[in-house]
């Protein structure tokens, strides 16, 4: 990565950096979501504690509400960074100048990541004194339960950029709505034989479901399957090849049909 | 200061959206150190014309040769000479006129970026504006700093879509001074497509005029003015038009 690499990079970041500094609600709402539902599901967890205690033993609910937002986070905060450029309508200024498009995708990933951070951390740590539970308790695993979904979070929103680009604000919904998509089949908050046959054939190929089930095996048996965090891994690095694929193929298109320089709905 | 080797050489430059052709085999260059005005009616291609020539989009078919280099297959090698200004284009709404010329001249790169700075602030009347956000400014003062970012790297060539759509007359003869005061002092070519004939004929050596996607006339004002024996570049423009040559 060379000087001037670097410095488009820094240039992005700084943008984000102002955008946030000039406003202070778009600062509280990175971390109050992750908050709320913090508190919410630890409720939910504490009442479910007395008449069903396996479904809340170590702290399983909170746990995952917590890890789940990570890719709901990293994937809203990257396209969202995206989305500002093009309700601004700055994204032509942005190709017209040297930034190359991995170099945006970089920065997007870089500002994603510090969002998500700045989100999580302090929910994670309000949990400990509110419930009683530190997600932190996970150890070095938990890294790994994050980054997978912090990866699968962005192989969503390469795919949701390159479609905003070529379809424009009309697509805005995918933001929101695809990461819910995959919750059902992610096997969350239940184990994978909960799901019917054909539900359990799509869950399979998510990384989600392997980040969730390497988890209820560390938390309910205090089991550690690496095999799951590598087969996770896998599956993302197939995403994000598949996510990036999306966003070039749409840019190309974007670029033949001229939608760059008027990037509205 | 206007050199006879070409910055920029097009050839048969086309782009057909589906069944409509916007730009139909244009073929030109543009003499380093010149201001050519670039004329038309509304959809006669000029915005799709230099949206080709920023890279923001592709061309069926021609050949745009940029500072000696094959602009369609490696834009990314000059991008970093050039810049420009459009009414389409708004900067980060949010940031102030500051940040924004902050982040732009990182963007490019610029050396001594803070002496940069103040001089474009001092140049385009910035100094009161510097700590606004840009949503809280005027068209007209929102256009200043559109032109502050368009010269931030210095551009050796500078593409201009109607930079003086909905300005003032006072604001606009200030902004053509400006862009004449650039061109004298760095040499560089700047390519500027209006609808304003008189703005064209003030600012600019070399004309082109387009009519459904083609270029259908070209010359220096004086020239254009001479052929069609007119007094000024708005009756050739309606002469053309009569003729049925002007979109």
């Amino acid at each position: 990565m060379n000087s001037s690499t670097l410095g488009r990079i820094s240039a992005l970041l700084l943008r984000y950096f102002f955008l946030l500094r000039s406003s202070w609600p778009r600062v509280l709402e990175i971390a109050y979501w992750p908050t709320v539902q913090m508190i919410i599901w630890g409720f939910t967890s504490l009442h479910f504690s007395h008449s069903s205690p396996e479904l809340t033993a170590g702290g399983i609910l909170i746990s995952a509400v917590l890890i789940w937002d990570s890719l709901f986070r990293s994937h809203i905060s990257y396209t969202l960074s995206f989305l500002e450029e093009m309700w601004s309508r700055n994204l032509a200024n942005l190709f017209v100048s040297p930034l190359r498009s991995w170099e945006l995708i970089l920065s997007l990933s870089i500002v994603s990541m510090i969002r998500t951070l700045i989100g999580m951390v302090p929910a994670a740590l309000l949990a400990i004194p509110f419930f009683g539970i530190s997600v932190f308790d996970l150890g070095l695993p938990l890294l790994g339960f994050f980054l997978n979904l912090v990866f699968t979070g962005w192989a969503i929103s390469q795919a949701v950029t390159g479609i905003l680009l070529r379809y424009g604000l009309g697509a805005e919904s995918l933001t929101w709505m695809l990461p819910f998509l995959l919750a059902p089949f992610s096997c969350i908050y239940y184990p994978l034989e909960t799901l019917p046959g054909w539900m359990q054939g799509i869950a399979q190929y998510l990384s989600t479901t392997y980040v969730f089930e390497g988890m209820r095996a560390l938390i309910v048996r205090g089991e550690w399957l690496p095999e799951l965090m590598w087969k996770a891994f896998l599956f993302n690095a197939v995403y994000f090849i598949l996510g990036l694929g999306v966003f070039c193929l749409a840019f190309r298109s974007a670029r033949r049909r001229g939608l760059l320089l008027q990037s509205g709905e | 200061m206007i050199q006879a080797d070409p910055i920029l050489q097009v050839q048969g430059l086309t782009k057909k959206f589906q069944s409509k052709l916007a730009v139909d085999s244009l073929t030109f260059s543009l003499p380093r150190g010149s201001i050519v005005g670039l004329l038309g009616g509304n959809g006669a291609g000029k915005t799709t014309t230099l949206s080709m020539l920023l890279g923001l989009l592709e061309p069926t078919s021609g050949k745009i040769q940029l500072f000696g280099n094959n602009f369609v297959r490696n834009r990314h090698s000059v991008l970093h000479r050039m810049n420009f200004c459009s009414p389409y284009v708004d900067l980060p709404q949010r940031l102030t006129v500051m940040e924004n010329l902050r982040v732009f001249a990182r963007l490019y790169g610029v050396r001594d970026s803070a002496k940069t700075i103040a001089r474009l602030v001092d140049d385009f009347r910035l100094l009161e504006l510097k700590d606004q956000p840009i949503r809280r400014l005027s068209s007209g003062q929102k256009t200043r700093v559109s032109l502050a970012k368009a010269l931030i790297n210095s551009p050796d060539f500078l593409l201009l879509d109607e930079p003086t759509a909905s300005l003032s007359p006072d604001v606009s003869k200030w902004i053509r001074q400006q862009l004449a005061d650039y061109r004298e002092r760095t040499g560089a070519t700047i390519l500027f497509a209006s609808h304003d004939m008189r703005e064209v004929e003030l600012l600019c050596d070399h004309v082109m005029m387009m009519c459904q996607g083609q270029l259908i006339e070209q010359g220096s004002p004086k020239e254009l003015m001479e052929t069609h024996h007119r007094s000024s570049l708005e009756e050739v423009f309606l002469a053309l038009n009569e003729q049925g040559g002007v979109g």
